[in-house]
């Protein structure tokens, strides 16, 4: 897997506070990880916004344990640990925290297609966020549309663009009530994303609308 | 045997010498002044070293009587019942002791480590969901770590600290409740008003060390 690429865009604070915290549904969590995997600078950056909860864990008052915590603790110490194995880590363009929600890379994902060569797989995450894997042809425009909620997509192969900017592998667009837009894949080939959304997103037209509650996008 | 000046650059300099003599500070240092001198430097790293190094029972009871209480605290913040506090401090302890092997001191504060296993402990205990994690770096941790790496990794994280602390009220309590889990992620707002030059620094100095680690 290939990390350390030059990233231009990244997560704001908002996110990258509520990952540290621990705070974000697990589908956002997924697009964090997964990038945090694929730049040094966005696993830098979370490692600061950790360290802010590491301070006040120091900080933080006492509350007692009970007289025999660290007897107990150090028979489990001394417990064997069993480990369960961990699945190879397949050669692919998925960073190992998507792999493990698709069971492999790239090739094993069940598309779905959701019309004009668009195609999509969901990811099983808990409910108060949805993960999706997106596949958009190659100068291909996603259906207008504006967010409800947060909308974070992480480019994973080829690039897209919207009007105002360009996002290429690594790059993370957040998306929120303030941004309405069209996001179209260059033409140089398809661009495959990872999405999350924490609230159904805002169509333009009459169709995608529609066939929202169907794609459950 | 040492006089204890609760400043910050004297005490890393005697962090620096108990380095050098490959002395664990405990031995060292009376119980009143190991407590002054760790809580400014961080020889809590030296403890979690020596656990990996010796399987330092010492050192894992100095971290536990430290640390455990203070998770359990931490939690209860956001919630947690005392019974689910204490299990997952308990867990997270024994977790301390299993991967202090992984820990990396020039990578991070010995705090921020284990702040990062508390959490993920009460994610696996509430939700009973993994956590999406970013995959382990393709290098493991120096056995070796150079003094001044892990002092200047401490010195930016302590900074960093001080900064949140002196934060206006109003914006100190979002940051706090956020990571005490007592808020939603949508309810953080954009600009939190934490200091950004102070992260900056901390944020190239974690990335100069993963770049380095590179070559």
């Amino acid at each position: 897997m290939k990390r350390n690429m030059t990233v231009k865009h990244h997560l704001n604070e908002q996110l990258l506070i509520g990952y540290a915290a621990g705070i974000l549904p697990e589908a956002f969590s997924l697009v964090v990880a997964t990038q945090m995997s694929m730049s040094d600078e966005a696993r830098a950056r979370l490692a600061s916004y950790e360290a802010i909860g590491g301070g006040l864990l120091e900080d933080s008052d006492e509350a007692e344990m009970k007289p025999d915590a660290f007897k107990q603790a150090l028979k489990e110490i001394n417990m064997p640990i069993t480990k369960s194995p961990l699945p190879p880590m397949i050669e692919g363009i998925f960073p190992e925290p998507l792999q493990k929600y698709v069971g492999n890379d790239l090739n094993a994902v069940k598309w779905k297609n959701i019309g004009r060569g668009v195609r999509q797989a969901i990811l099983k995450t808990d409910k108060h966020a949805t993960a999706r894997l997106l596949y958009i042809p190659a100068g291909t425009a996603m259906p207008n549309h504006g967010h409800n909620g947060l909308e974070m997509t992480l480019v994973l192969q080829g690039a897209f663009h919207d009007k105002e900017d360009c996002f290429s592998r690594g790059d993370i667009e957040i998306g929120d009530e303030n941004i309405h837009h069209s996001p179209t894949a260059s033409d140089d080939g398809p661009c495959i994303c990872l999405a999350a959304s924490d609230a159904p997103l805002k169509f333009t037209s009459l169709l995608p609308r529609l066939l929202q509650p169907l794609f459950r996008i | 045997m040492f006089v204890i000046i609760p400043f910050v650059n004297q005490d890393f300099d005697l962090l620096m010498r108990s380095f050098r003599l490959q002395v664990t500070p405990r031995r060292m240092l009376g119980k009143v002044v190991k407590n002054i001198v760790k809580s400014t430097t961080d020889l809590w790293a030296q403890c979690i070293i020596s656990i990996s190094k010796n399987q330092d029972k010492e050192s894992f009871s100095d971290l536990f009587a430290h640390f455990a209480p203070r998770i359990k605290s931490f939690l209860m913040k956001g919630g947690a019942d005392p019974v689910t506090a204490e299990d997952c401090a308990q867990e997270t302890m024994v977790t301390v002791w299993h991967k202090a092997h992984l820990f990396d001191p020039t990578r991070a504060a010995a705090s921020t480590w284990i702040f990062t296993i508390a959490r993920n402990k009460r994610i696996d205990a509430a939700r009973r969901q993994s956590r999406p994690e970013p995959e382990d770096l393709p290098w493991g941790c120096n056995p070796e770590p150079d003094a001044s790496e892990i002092i200047s990794m401490q010195q930016e994280t302590y900074r960093l600290a001080q900064a949140v602390k002196s934060l206006p009220e109003k914006q100190r309590v979002i940051v706090e409740r956020a990571f005490y889990n007592d808020l939603s992620h949508q309810e953080i707002a954009d600009e939190t008003g934490l200091p950004l030059g102070t992260i900056k620094s901390r944020i190239r100095l974690a990335l100069q060390r993963l770049r380095y680690k590179m070559k």
